[in-house]
């Protein structure tokens, strides 16, 4: 361990391209997640620029619409899965007093695939053919959208959708299996019950996401004729397996968030968290109903009234366990003595955002008068509430909660009020006129509004708003380096904690928990400081640990698939072999990187009782 | 924060009463629309009401529970749970929700047109034809098609049936009600109603390529009367050619995508542009821009300027400067 700190850069580096630990895949999740949130961000302030004035002609028609499309896309797939998978992932396993995740190899693959895939679909703006045709790819749409833009946005989620199932299975097994003595269901923690509730969803909903992606791949690439309608193809169908996915996919990212602030309210405000366990049950019952509800995404594709009533009441009934949420965390506050830290302001500006967010949402659950909000900006505003105000609010807050954690130093707090406080004005600003510029008659995916359309003023307030809302988050990865830079050491239990996580050093050593901790109750860490504790009890001696070795093979395997899906997509370019040569090298570095993981025994390595113990002089 | 409540308060009241009639959901001129925006009002007040006791005890928290100073050491009672409590947020929000359940379902089944006998027996029959990125009416009963432009009298209950010929889009007249898909596998039905002469906006809101945003078309609602002298103009009045110069170069150049007959006996399939046998007639061309001399001008010499993507560009060939004033002469005289 003291060896680590001293070794080159270019050894750090290197490490983490092996690397098969929880806590380092958490890191590169949150920094690519991070890194692919600005590329979004980006786009979405070239978006409102075009938007702030009518008829403007900042962007084409042609070049709003491949903006439009990449930033949904990514921002979903690419900055809000993989920072929600950075915090399951480095926080999830120091929760239930797990030494790493069930399967580590697998975690780095989810991960390399994720990366790949985000890198495949920005390469699509070096070939110049980017996709075009909304995030959700509409089937009859998206079969006709020329050059490869669409081809790109298909195999980049194939790629990154892969390592989410794998993901989903290694969180749902880690809970399962790999939790400390005495951690029983009803004691974890709400983040590591929202976690698992997610990745049961991502089991059920990605492979239908993937099946529709595949049709749609085969119809673009071989001529597949799924969706011909002249000879009795379907393209609703297209819209039924997106939906089947996509609703449930905004419970994936929404779930963990609920559960940083159930934390993060019950640790600032010094209180258990009111009514654990219907809590958790809200969080099951609001997993199952996500899967359904998909059809009020669809509610003017005229599947009649009796579809439309059914899932106009199914959508309407899942306010109730969020409502009871809400209400829990009201009272979680209540009676409690609430400290105003950063991650605390989050989860209180969370509250309002969030409640308008949902609102909206019954609003246009009620099926007859989603015909005039379906597609307009009223939805636009509405998903931007939930999305900005719940999620986004969540994994900053649960960044700025956990930072110190992760990286052994605080990050700046009024640095850090200050900048939430831009994000919070900059996000309503934005959002909230959208509501009206949707009333009043505009639909949404517009490149522009004609001039003697009174859509004009909002539309310039909501520009105004993003680049508030931009300034915040600049001075949010402004706080992120200066804080690196100026390092203030965090000690083990900077907040005053309740989980297991703040009972080890911070950062954690490499295998977590030198001796795994009995839990005696609900917030373990809280309840054995109650009762005058400092540390968590084992119930084993102190002996010799058991962890994966690196393996470069992840990267490998992910590589592999990422090279063919150049070659598979550039096949109908005819005359020449590039491309066919470009799929068989990929193909063989993947499924040779699986032949070696298959065929080298690789029994992992010991790190010794003395080894232990020498470290850590007390 | 309770600066910003009046603020939102008086902005709303403002744009509620501001709608413009032409294109506001706020501000609806037919019936479905009344309908709609009532559903929205509903709605819109059981949320506000959430919002309100949800905010209400926001704000009690925010006033009473800040940790003080001197009481950095204080630790609250751990309170596990109260049952009372947690049924009393289970039980009122499932009755907001039965409250707003009920007449959602009525109005849904209200709107909906299941019924194909009453459709195909109604007076006021329009098919309507999506295309990128144009709009063709078709009136069924009185077999003549026009396009951009559609023509409903008022107060009469009109009935639409809508289908997309390349890919999806929506059709959407948000003043006069909400929005039904032009699939393009199956046929949907809707009907709407004007209360009283006025020209709408209408959209397409079902994202659908590179001009989407610029596939508009407007709706003029006609007293009865006139309605019916439009419709039999459109019917039996001829097309007065007093320019012949014109319609060569339209002959040759244009009439093999558009007709300049509303009874254009093609079949669907074919009709693969505008119909223009009013175009005249029209407050807009190509759905977008003024009708001005101006304008048509332009939209000839670069119609992938204004409406990028559309299937026109590069199908005429080059347009001489003479040419085009003919053409644009022959256009304006075609009016019914």
């Amino acid at each position: 361990m003291q060896l680590a700190r001293k070794q080159s850069l270019f050894k750090t580096i290197l490490e983490y391209f092996v690397t098969v630990d929880h806590k380092k895949i958490g890191l590169l999740y949150l920094f690519s997640g991070l890194f692919f949130l600005v590329c979004g961000t980006v786009l979405a302030l070239l978006m409102r620029i075009q938007l702030a004035v009518p008829e403007n002609d900042f962007l084409s028609g042609q070049t709003y619409n491949e903006v439009m499309t990449m930033h949904g896309t990514t921002m979903i797939f690419f900055a809000a899965t993989p920072l929600i998978f950075g915090l399951m992932n480095y926080i999830v396993p120091l929760q239930i007093g797990a030494r790493d995740v069930a399967f580590p190899f697998i975690n780095a693959l989810g991960f390399w695939f994720f990366l790949f895939g985000g890198i495949f679909l920005y390469s699509s703006f070096l070939f110049g053919e980017v996709p075009d045709a909304g995030w959700t790819a509409y089937a009859s749409l998206a079969v006709v959208s020329k050059g490869h833009g669409v081809d790109f946005y298909l195999l980049a989620l194939q790629l990154s959708g892969a390592g989410t199932i794998m993901s989903g299975i290694n969180f749902l097994v880690t809970i399962v299996n790999m939790r400390a003595p005495g951690m029983s269901y009803m004691r974890l923690p709400l983040f590591t019950w929202t976690s698992f509730i997610t990745s049961a969803l991502i089991i059920f909903a990605f492979p239908a996401f993937t099946i529709g992606l595949i049709l749609l791949l085969f119809s673009r690439l071989f001529g597949a004729q799924y969706f011909n309608v002249a000879i009795g193809g379907n393209t609703v169908i297209y819209e039924h397996l997106f939906w089947i996915f996509g609703h449930p996919e905004v419970y994936i990212l929404v779930l963990p968030i609920f559960g940083v602030f159930s934390e993060i309210f019950s640790t600032f405000s010094k209180k258990r968290l009111f009514g654990y366990n219907s809590m958790v049950f809200a969080v099951i019952l609001i997993g199952f109903l996500g899967f359904m509800v998909w059809a009020h995404h669809m509610f003017t594709v005229g599947l009649g009234p009796f579809a439309n009533a059914i899932f106009a009441i199914a959508t309407m009934a899942i306010a109730v366990p969020t409502g009871i949420k809400i209400f829990n965390w009201l009272l979680t506050l209540w009676g409690g003595s609430i400290r105003l830290t950063t991650p605390m302001l989050y989860g209180l500006g969370f509250i309002p955002s969030f409640i308008i967010g949902g609102v909206t949402g019954v609003m246009t659950a009620s099926a007859a008068a989603d015909y005039q909000f379906h597609d307009s900006y009223f939805v636009v505003a509405h998903f931007h509430y939930v999305i900005v105000g719940g999620i986004v609010f969540g994994i900053l807050g649960g960044l700025h909660y956990w930072w110190p954690k992760m990286f052994g130093y605080m990050l700046n707090e009024t640095l850090g009020k200050i900048s939430f406080a831009v994000l919070f004005v900059g996000f309503h600003t934005t959002f909230f006129v959208l509501h009206f510029v949707g009333l009043m008659g505009m639909p949404r995916r517009y490149f522009t509004y004609l001039k003697d359309q009174d859509f004009g003023d909002l539309n310039y307030i909501s520009t105004i708003g993003s680049y508030i809302l931009v300034l915040g988050l600049v001075l949010i990865v402004f706080n992120y380096i200066y804080s690196t830079v100026i390092r203030e050491k965090a000690v083990n239990d900077p907040w005053n904690g309740r989980t297991l996580e703040w009972s080890i050093p911070s950062p954690p050593p490499m295998y977590n928990f030198k001796q795994v901790p009995q839990v005696n109750s609900l917030d373990a860490f809280w309840y054995e400081k109650m009762k005058g504790n400092s540390n968590m009890s084992s119930p084993d001696e102190l002996s010799d640990i058991h962890m994966p070795s690196n393996s470069s093979l992840p990267f490998f395997m992910a590589l592999g698939f990422f090279i063919a899906s150049y070659g598979l997509m550039f096949l109908d370019k005819g005359s020449n072999n590039i491309a066919f040569i470009t799929l068989v090298i990929g193909g063989i570095i993947a499924f040779g990187s699986m032949v070696l993981r298959s065929t080298i025994e690789d029994k992992g390595y010991y790190i010794t009782k003395k080894q232990l113990s020498e470290e850590d002089p007390k | 924060m309770k600066k910003i409540k009046y603020f939102i308060f008086t902005v709303f009241l403002f744009l509620v009463g501001c709608g413009n009639e032409a294109r506001s959901t706020l501000n609806p001129q037919g019936e479905v629309g009344k309908l709609q925006l009532q559903l929205m009002k509903i709605s819109t007040w059981i949320m506000v009401f959430v919002i309100v006791v949800v905010l209400v005890l926001f704000i009690i928290i925010l006033l009473k529970f800040i940790e003080k100073k001197d009481n950095k050491d204080f630790i609250p009672e751990q309170v596990e749970g109260n049952r009372k409590l947690e049924i009393i947020w289970t039980i009122v929000p499932i009755l907001l929700i039965l409250i707003l359940a009920i007449p959602t379902v009525y109005y849904t089944f209200k709107l909906a047109v299941t019924d194909t006998e009453v459709v195909n027996k109604s007076k006021y029959l329009v098919n309507v034809n999506a295309r990128l990125f144009w709009w063709e009416f078709e009136y069924v009963n009185e077999e003549f098609i026009t396009s951009q432009e559609l023509v409903i009298p008022v107060g009469k209950k009109v009935y639409f049936q809508l289908k997309g010929h390349d890919v999806k889009h929506s059709f959407w007249i948000p003043s006069l009600g909400g929005k039904q898909d032009t699939n393009v596998e199956r046929t949907n039905r809707m009907y709407l109603i004007a209360d009283k002469p006025g020209v709408y906006n209408g959209y397409c809101a079902e994202f659908c390529g590179a001009s989407h945003a610029l596939m508009q078309f407007t709706v003029k609602a006609l007293p009865l009367d006139e309605y019916e002298q439009w419709v039999k103009n459109m019917k039996t009045k001829e097309k007065v050619s007093t320019n012949l110069n014109g319609e060569e170069i339209f002959n040759s150049k244009c009439s093999g995508c558009h007709s300049t007959d509303p009874l254009d006996p093609r079949p669907l399939k074919a009709r693969i542009a505008p119909n223009l046998g009013n175009f005249a007639d029209r407050p807009l061309v190509t759905g977008i821009l003024k009708n001005s001399n101006q304008n048509i001008k332009e939209w000839l010499n670069d119609p992938e300027k204004y409406k990028p993507g559309n299937k026109m560009t590069n199908t005429y060939g080059e347009l001489t400067e003479e040419e085009t004033n003919k053409l644009i002469e022959y256009l304006n005289s075609l009016t019914r």
